[in-house]
């Protein structure tokens, strides 16, 4: 499969890509690692007239710490997040969540700017950022605005990003020796979670439970009045809108999401 | 159309192409190195793997413009002077496959994890096969030649064999 034809411009920084962008409009993609992207040029989902190639803008690459946040670069790929020592003993959720993505070819190209962007819900580091508590800095014309990963994720594939904005960094707070829990439901190898749920400090996400990565929060609250992981697992489909597809239906869904939510509320991965 | 330029298996190459050009269509069309094979197509089977800058990647989702000024190794590139490279050899020895059209992804993307992980155990070594297809589903002696290919000394040497810690559990 073949992309259509459009123009390829490797942007120079991150404001000769967002001048682009102001320029070209809905008409401009930004490629990263491009396999979010790249699929779906293929099968002709997505064609963009001009590809505005922001994956050698290093400046905007590497893991570093700011305060009580740890802050990630929006093209670092996923499996130099996965090995950084910085994220596995500051937000180790985090480091596990991108070595959990596609596989290692895929872990070596994708980016997290680019997993954010693209807001699969069934997707892994939109969940843990959601379950951090994390938020992203979107940088625009006008100058940069950090948004909520509660905020950022707006439905199926669309975020509060604007068509001029760019994501430039990932922001989660440092949570050094905190238990945490995450577990990914597939069938297959290097699959998209049927569904997933990750936990830390009181807080419960799922993947693939509704157009956008979910807070559990009937769950939540009820850990908050004190009930065990088990009880507080019981809530978890509240409120959630899974969809239907070949590899389960909603009360099916619902069910993974209950047991799957124990599990990360006691701390297993897998 | 854009000028290119990039390093194939040690060569510099400079090459004008279409920015929808993908690097496996490159590497097979324009450049004739035909083993990275198109599998599946998209990004599951991993039968396109190569290596991007020492990492394996699968060249049916990178653009060829997105390699410009790096530098690409196929399987054509393991042996340039016809001797085998030592993860080569281990596929061979060990008869680490069946029709065959997976081995040279199944091949790079050994090459890249023991560059990153010189020792798996077997259960990494799987793992970190996950991205590799074999649709005969030969993947027992894949691993078998993975972690044969960990012992081997060095580059160019003769391998004998499964190597001590690769019995695979059936």
């Amino acid at each position: 499969m073949i992309p259509a034809q459009f123009e390829y411009i490797a942007a120079g920084s991150a404001e000769h890509a967002i001048s682009l962008l102001s320029e070209h409009g809905d008409d401009a993609k930004l490629l990263a690692g491009g396999h979010s992207l790249l699929p779906m040029m293929k099968l002709r989902l997505a064609t963009p007239e001009l590809l505005i190639d922001i994956g050698g803008l290093s400046d905007l690459a590497g893991v570093s710490t700011d305060g009580d946040d740890l802050v990630i670069g929006a093209t670092t790929r996923h499996a130099d997040l996965a090995a950084s020592e910085l994220a596995r003993a500051e937000a180790p959720l985090l480091a596990y969540a991108a070595a959990q993505v596609g596989d290692p070819q895929i872990r070596h190209r994708g980016t997290i700017g680019g997993s954010l962007s693209h807001a699969d819900p069934a997707a892994d580091l939109p969940m843990a950022l959601v379950a951090l508590g994390g938020s992203v800095a979107l940088q625009g014309p006008n100058g940069t605005r950090k948004v909520a990963a509660d905020d950022f994720f707006v439905s199926y594939f669309e975020t509060a990003m604007q068509p001029d904005e760019l994501l430039i960094a990932v922001r989660v707070p440092r949570r050094p020796g905190v238990p945490w829990g995450y577990q990914k439901f597939v069938r297959r190898a290097n699959d998209w979670a049927i569904v997933g749920v990750a936990a830390v400090d009181g807080r419960i996400a799922l993947a693939n439970m509704g157009p956008t990565p979910l807070r559990a929060t009937a769950a939540e609250q009820a850990l908050a009045a004190g009930a065990t992981a088990a009880e507080a697992a019981v809530y978890a489909g509240e409120g959630t809108s899974p969809g239907e597809d070949m590899h389960g239906d909603r009360e099916y869904r619902r069910h993974l999401a209950q047991v799957l939510t124990r599990r990360a509320l006691q701390h297993e991965t897998g | 159309m854009m000028r290119i330029e990039l390093t194939v298996n040690g060569e510099k190459r400079s090459d004008e192409v279409e920015p929808r050009l993908l690097l496996v269509h490159y590497l097979r069309e324009v450049l004739g190195l035909r083993a990275a094979n198109i599998g599946c197509d998209t990004t599951s089977c991993g039968a396109c793997t190569v290596l991007l800058d020492g990492k394996s990647v699968k060249s049916c989702t990178v653009l060829t413009v997105q390699a410009a000024g790096h530098d690409v190794v196929t399987a054509e590139g393991l042996a340039p002077d016809g001797e085998l490279h030592p993860v080569q050899a281990a596929f061979r020895q060990n008869h680490g496959l069946q029709c065959g059209f997976c081995t040279p992804g199944m091949v790079m993307a050994t090459v890249g994890l023991l560059s990153e992980n010189p020792h798996p155990t077997e259960q990494q070594a799987r793992e970190a096969l996950e991205g590799n297809l074999c649709r005969c589903t030969g993947y027992h002696n894949i691993i078998r030649s993975v972690l044969a290919a960990a012992e081997a000394p060095e580059k160019g040497a003769q391998l004998t064999g499964v190597a001590e810690n690769a019995e695979v559990s059936a």
